[in-house]
């Protein structure tokens, strides 16, 4: 797909032939981001959809309460501390960005008048400044106006690295300034193509200057509201426990009209996945519950019981097998992996393109994961996907055995592949999960059939995921030739996301395995598009740049991606809640109702 | 006795410095971060996460870090949590009286269900009561409390919808609908493990009066010609206490550290609840205070069990 090509679809889009949704759809498939996407139309004129939930309550409150369930607590509510999405959410309850990202990635406005563009002088045209105009009348819980004081405030929260605040990566690199008391001028240090980060989304909630204000760097966990935020969310603050609760009731000088509509909110949090979605769609004991990691026929079983069903929303989680390039048998300074090392037999492309034809994720899509893992060739897709849809991915072991045979790769003996006197024999690790041995099951049998031997291992998740340096199991060490997991796109822009594959971020010893790049893959080419992307204001070419990135990834089989994961949510039948796959699960909870 | 007493704390110092060393080193070593999350998220620099780990001191020596641990402690101070930033007092305040609550009054049912049940059974020893008795006990304490709490969860809230599966610790609800609610929740958990201690204890009450019951002084008390209620009562039941107070005493602690498993099951916001989200996120503070606690009760129900026993039996001296 080059540049030509995606404006002629953003054409058709414009003309009316192509949907938006349609759009964002492919762009997503090519590995884009429903974000990415909605910037390009809105660079070339296309207008704003108009979100598809549609809200019918007619005063505010008098909605009862809304029960919800997180399987993990939030344990503090402080977003600028919120470290995964459980706390982003119990945050999002009481505060508020100025913007937030719809399913289809378009901005819809939360304490921003308007959302800026090119069009409305918003965003400057050489990319390094962009302006917000903030919302007025707005007031925080405990009566104080919300001004644009504290949005500089944030700013000033955030990017103090004495604070140590989880989100300074949105808030190091740019500049607030007031320009009156309800505009804000944010200045980049370089041209900056994708503006929306600070202050928007989950790293955008913005907490008051007036309370935080003595707790700015090193007192910053002292401060009283870390546990009884005041914000100027639909509802305010009533009781918090760690990990178990955080209580809300309707917030009587809310922003927005005849919102919200209920009396009171509830976050349980605790217990396992499964009987959460349980308590929900089963029993209709709570009205909403999060991220359910349930295998889909469980789902499917419960959902007959009819109280509640499961909500898919797509988002930008992919479960992939890597492939490493480096050694992970021999030690050369005291690391194994290491950038100096060749891989024995993982770097002969005619391996790696049999590696790639026999992940069968037709079953593991069927019969491991249902509606939770779509099936998926690519990081990114064929450019034929447009017209068909339909994703192209191969299992064919017998094609498999011949490129191997062609390649000089001979079955032994005992029926494995061998070279030179090298077997082709892998140890496949990825973390304990049900879902995930099943899948390396699948591979494995596929595998043992071209004539390639998988020792398959497990490593517990806590571990597998921690960036212990004293631990050879976890995965940026990558002590193993092969290795899945799933790795989230959370960014609305795909650029963090492509830095796993440059070549500065090859992960070692030196930087104690925190480079992002795990695979050790390295590639000029690569490493130039991404320093081109990094500056090119033009979302459309900038789009171009990361479709090309992508060919290269998979081309090279860098890695070997399996089944997209949307995230689910378990809803009760007369709750009217819109997902996103790009915000927090609450970035609409404003508009949360009932109806029946 | 106040001389042994004091003898025995002394004593419980040392046992409990060394419980708190060993606790220490090995969570100290065990794999895991707490800032695990931060690492696999790429929008977090890695300079944020460094910058935690000296600012709560996770860098130090362990040496060092136990002893500041230590002294800490020594002047009440218990820390605070990595994940919510909370002391660990105030988190462990917050989940107290829900796991006393659930945890003392399952104790207590399973107390109501065994003594009765344990004593009638050795009184008429394979009888029919007593056969029936013993086999509840066994199928009670064989199954684990997991199998039979999902059991419950399955039979009462999913089949005949008649009882909440989610325990929630504060009730919006006043007067007498407080109370409905509250016991609505609470009866399947606190069911679940009264019946699993129940059983266990009333095999263990069985035993001791049936090594009482025929002992001399029981036929001679008989033949004083008191009535046999007396005799199980005053003579039999009292003596063969000794064994089962040493078995409640144990037990107690456990009623302040939580039942771990049941509490996830029914998502009890108890003690036991913290403590597994504490280990799953690598949160040794909160882990070594509960843990070390959970010590401190063992040691001092192990005191309080030997001061019971002088008063139960007066043969028992203390020097």
């Amino acid at each position: 797909m080059d540049e030509h090509k995606l404006r002629d679809l953003i054409a058709e889009v414009k003309a009316g032939h192509l949907s938006r949704r349609g759009f964002v759809q492919v762009m997503v498939g090519l590995g884009l981001t429903a974000p990415l996407a909605a910037q390009m139309l809105a660079s070339a004129g296309v207008a704003q959809a108009q979100s598809k939930l549609m809200y019918k309550a007619t005063k505010r409150g008098g909605g009862g309460a809304v029960k919800t369930l997180w399987w993990q607590g939030p344990t503090l509510l402080n977003p600028h501390f919120a470290v995964g999405t459980k706390d982003q959410d119990g945050s999002r309850i009481f505060y508020e960005p100025l913007a937030s990202w719809d399913p289809d990635g378009n901005l819809v406005a939360n304490l921003a008048a308007e959302i800026p563009s090119v069009q409305n002088g918003g965003v400057s045209k050489d990319g390094k400044s962009v302006t917000w105009k903030l919302k007025k009348g707005v007031q925080w819980h405990d009566g104080k106006p919300f001004t644009a004081d504290d949005v500089v405030f944030n700013w000033e929260y955030a990017s103090d690295p004495a604070t140590a605040s989880v989100t300074i990566g949105s808030y190091k690199d740019i500049k607030a300034q007031k320009i009156d008391s309800h505009t804000v001028k944010v200045t980049f240090e370089k041209p900056t193509p994708f503006w929306a980060d600070a202050f928007v989304g989950v790293r955008g909630m913005l907490i008051p200057k007036h309370l935080f204000e003595a707790f700015k760097g090193a007192k910053s966990r002292e401060a009283p509201t870390n546990l009884k935020p005041v914000g100027t969310g639909p509802y305010r603050f009533v009781d918090f426990k760690p990990g178990d609760m955080v209580k809300g009731e309707l917030n009587p000088t809310y922003h927005m009209p005849n919102r919200p509509y209920f009396d009171t909110i509830e976050m349980k949090g605790g217990g396992d996945a499964a009987s959460a979605a349980r308590a929900v769609i089963q029993t209709g004991e709570f009205d909403y519950a999060w991220n359910l990691q349930v295998e889909d026929e469980i789902l499917k079983r419960m959902e007959q019981g009819g109280k509640g069903k499961a909500d898919i929303v797509a988002g930008g989680n992919i479960e992939h097998i890597q492939l490493n390039n480096t050694d992970p048998w021999t030690e050369v300074d005291g690391e194994r992996s290491s950038i100096k090392t060749k891989h024995p037999f993982l770097l002969d492309p005619a391996v790696r393109q049999a590696l790639n034809l026999i992940v069968d994720r037709g079953a593991v899509q069927e019969q491991i994961y249902g509606r939770t893992g779509i099936a998926t060739a690519n990081f990114l897709n064929e450019p034929k996907r447009f017209a068909s849809k339909a994703t192209k991915w191969e299992l064919n072991a017998d094609k498999a055995s011949q490129i191997l045979e062609a390649a000089g790769w001979k079955k032994g003996s005992d029926g494995i592949r061998a070279k030179d006197g090298k077997k082709l024999k892998m140890v496949y690790s990825t973390s304990i999960n049900a879902l995930r041995q099943k899948t390396q099951q699948v591979v494995k049998q596929v595998a043992a059939k071209v004539g390639i031997d998988m020792e398959i291992k497990g490593v517990t998740a806590s571990v597998y995921f921690s960036s212990d340096v004293g631990n050879p199991d976890t995965y940026t060490k990558f002590y193993t030739d092969i290795q899945m997991y799933t790795t989230t796109m959370t960014q609305p822009d795909p650029e963090l996301f492509m830095n796993q594959f440059t070549s500065w971020e090859v992960a070692s010893k030196e930087n104690k395995w925190q480079g992002r790049n795990i695979t050790r893959w390295k590639s000029e080419e690569y490493d130039k598009l991404y320093r081109a992307a990094e500056t090119e204001l033009d979302p459309v070419k900038r789009a171009t740049l990361f479709i090309k990135m992508n060919e290269l990834v998979i081309q090279n089989v860098v890695v070997i991606p399996v089944v997209f994961r949307p995230r689910v949510a378990a809803i009760a039948n007369t709750m009217r809640v819109e997902q996103s796959g790009w915000d927090s699960d609450f970035w609409n909870l404003h508009n949360w109702y009932r109806e029946g | 006795m106040s001389k042994y007493f004091l003898r025995r704390i002394l004593i419980t110092i040392p046992a409990l410095l060394g419980i708190s060393l060993v606790l220490f080193t090995v969570l100290a070593m065990a794999p895991g971060d707490p800032f695990e999350e931060l690492a696999t998220n790429p929008n977090v620099p890695p300079e944020v996460r460094a910058n935690l780990r000296t600012q709560f001191g996770l860098d130090d020596p362990i040496p060092v870090r136990y002893v500041r641990w230590v002294t800490a402690m020594v002047k009440g101070d218990w820390g605070f949590s990595f994940t919510s930033r909370v002391n660990v007092s105030t988190l462990i305040m917050q989940r107290l009286p829900t796991t006393l609550f659930v945890l003392g009054t399952a104790q207590l049912l399973g107390l109501l269900v065994a003594l009765p049940i344990g004593v009638y059974s050795a009184v008429r020893p394979y009888s029919i009561f007593d056969q029936i008795a013993t086999t509840f006990a066994f199928i009670g304490f064989s199954l684990p409390t997991f199998c039979t709490g999902l059991l419950f969860i399955l039979l009462f809230s999913i089949y005949l919808d008649w009882l909440p599966f989610i325990y929630r610790a504060d009730i919006a609800a006043t007067g007498w609908r407080w109370v409905w609610e509250m016991a609505r929740q609470a009866i399947m958990p606190i069911t679940v493990l009264g019946l699993f201690q129940g059983a266990a204890t009333t095999r263990f009450v069985r035993s001791a009066v049936l090594d009482v019951i025929r002992l001399d002084y029981v036929n001679t008390a008989r033949s004083k010609g008191l009535s046999e209620r007396m005799t199980i009562v005053k003579h039999v039941v009292r003596n063969a206490l000794i064994p089962v107070v040493t078995i409640v005493a144990l037990q107690i602690p456990g009623v302040f550290t939580g039942a771990v498993i049941t509490e996830q099951i029914f998502r009890v916001p108890g003690i036991g609840s913290l403590l597994i989200s504490a280990i799953l996120s690598n949160d040794t503070p909160v882990v070594m205070s509960i843990t070390f606690v959970f010590a401190a009760l063992v040691v001092l129900f192990n005191l309080i069990a030997d001061l019971v026993y002088g008063w139960l039996d007066p043969r028992i001296s203390y020097r």
